[in-house]
């Protein structure tokens, strides 16, 4: 399973800074193991962000993205005590969606 | 629509369900793309060009290629999305950034770059294509690896 | 003779005026250099700026107080009661005190060895069970020194005290400090007891100095990018030894605790950034 995200996310009048932390090997599949044999590629292929039902970002990434990637970003319209959910796609299907409220 | 070019594209090419707009699907040529050029035939309109609007901030020499922090802010009014692209990277896009109304045109996120060249950040507003580039140095040191 | 002599005299203005010129030229391509290496030094720092807001260390350091508070072993217990030198269940400042002597144990222990024997008498756990896959970075072991480490984020490095025990390891990590050994004759010293020392653009900390010490050790445990995955000093130190081509260390040995030692008293009144982030 994978393992939480960490989001942090704060208001500045009705600005909201986001800040996430993906835990996630973002494998290129370019490397080789030690035995010399690519290791397949695994890399998250899609994050979306939402605050209430309004989506705030959505981005499409490749592997080029570092592994546990970082993502910062800010929306209008936010307020304290409410809720910024994230949400990843892999490219094996795996998904992972955390929240976390606005302080 | 505010994304209009690029989700026009991937609506006509058949990747987007139109009954969920934001649940698009991986857009797998966008990222066997080889250049900035190939990237816009893709994503439609203009041809790119450079522009100041757009404030691109990195380190000029990142210590360590797998990870390589960069900043970008458009000032480009109506931000339709960023792109960041790593001209020698075997996949030169990195991500695409789709802005909501509302959201600032700002983001930071970090690469993997595979040897030093230039990044470019590509902002598209209505049907234009605008970039601004930076070559980064990236750097070996020290022992482990 | 006059003529000569004029010559004499012109020659020696030339000589000299093409020894100042050289000199002039050396001074300027090392004023080059320097200013060169200042930028360099400049734009190192401003990429490791960027990435210590947002260090993927904190997802560790996330997992490991998951394993903390989680109950499992045999005896199906978290790890809350665990007693890291100031009393059981006390975290604040508890990493900032060690390596130190354990009365419970008879022995000097660093984190990792304190953590390995909470969890064997806490939760049943065998040695090998806490140590699972300490050898892949990520691994659990890690994770909660991630984790005890950032509660003692804010507060300086305090060298414990408290027994015989402590100062004869300071003296042994010492000894292992400055003694060469392997194929290729190498200390820790030989590359960590001098100033503006560097491996490749890498500057090297000098474990001598106190102020360099501290900048280095207050980052431990840290997300190294290179490896994309956290270290422990430990670690590091068990790595330090490989790349020495000396014998491997093992894990918890006193040779490794004897060495953290050592450099605790060095960086000692340094404040913990403790996860940081290197190279």
């Amino acid at each position: 399973m994978a393992n939480p995200m960490k989001i942090r996310a704060r208001a500045d009048g009705d600005l909201v800074e986001v800040k996430v932390l993906m835990a996630h090997v973002m494998e290129t599949g370019q490397r080789k193991n030690q035995a010399g044999e690519l290791i397949p590629a695994w890399f998250i292929q899609r994050v979306e962000a939402t605050y209430g039902n309004r989506t705030v970002l959505s981005a499409q990434w490749g592997p080029a993205i570092s592994a546990n990637p970082f993502l910062s970003f800010k929306f209008k319209g936010g307020a304290k005590g409410e809720k910024v959910r994230i949400t990843w796609f892999d490219s094996k299907g795996e998904t992972r969606t955390d929240e976390v409220v606005i302080g | 629509m505010k994304a209009g070019g690029a989700l026009t594209a991937f609506a006509a090419a058949g990747w987007l369900n139109p009954a969920h707009a934001e649940a698009q699907e991986w857009n797998k040529a966008a990222f066997d793309v080889r250049s900035i050029e190939e990237l816009v035939k893709i994503l439609g309109g203009e041809a790119a060009s450079p522009n100041d609007a757009i404030d691109f901030n990195a380190p000029d020499i990142a210590e360590n290629g797998a990870v390589v922090p960069l900043a970008v802010a458009s000032a480009v009014p109506g931000t339709e999305s960023i792109a960041i692209l790593i001209e020698k990277n075997p996949n030169v896009l990195a991500g695409l950034f789709s802005i909501p109304e509302g959201t600032l045109p700002e983001i930071q996120t970090r690469v993997k770059m595979a040897e030093t060249c230039n990044v470019y950040a590509l902002v598209r507003a209505g049907g234009k294509n605008l970039y601004a580039v930076k070559e980064i140095k990236v750097t070996l040191g020290g022992c482990g690896g | 003779m006059k003529s000569s002599s004029g010559d004499e005299i012109g020659m020696k203005h030339r000589l000299t005026a093409w020894v100042a010129l050289g000199i002039g030229l050396m001074l300027g391509i090392g004023w080059a250099t320097a200013a060169d290496d200042r930028r360099a030094l400049d734009q190192i720092q401003k990429y490791r700026d960027m990435l210590k807001d947002g260090n993927p260390a904190d997802l560790m350091e996330l997992k490991g107080e998951g394993l903390w508070t989680t109950p499992r072993g045999p005896k199906q217990a978290t790890l809350e009661q665990c007693d890291l030198g100031l009393g059981p269940g006390v975290l604040e400042g508890a990493y900032a005190q060690l390596p130190r002597w354990f009365d419970d144990v008879g022995r000097v222990l660093d984190a990792e060895s304190r953590l390995i024997h909470c969890m064997s008498t806490l939760q049943g756990l065998t040695r090998d069970e806490a140590l699972q896959n300490w050898t892949r970075p990520g691994s659990d072991i890690e994770a909660l020194v991630t984790f005890v480490a950032a509660r003692s984020r804010g507060l300086p490095i305090r060298a414990s005290q408290t027994h015989p025990r402590e100062a004869d390891m300071a003296a042994v990590g010492e000894a292992l400090f400055f003694r060469r050994a392997g194929p290729l004759d190498f200390s820790c010293a030989t590359c960590h007891s001098q100033d503006a020392r560097r491996i490749r653009l890498q500057e090297l900390p000098n474990f001598l100095d106190p102020a360099s010490a501290r900048e280095s050790m207050i980052q431990w445990p840290a997300y190294r990018v290179s490896q994309s995955a956290v270290w422990t000093l430990e670690r590091r130190l068990i790595d330090c030894i490989r790349q020495m081509r000396a014998p491997d260390a093992d894990y918890g040995s006193d040779a490794i605790i004897a060495l953290q030692v050592y450099l605790q008293r060095q960086a000692s009144g340094g404040v913990l950034e403790a996860p940081g982030i290197k190279r």
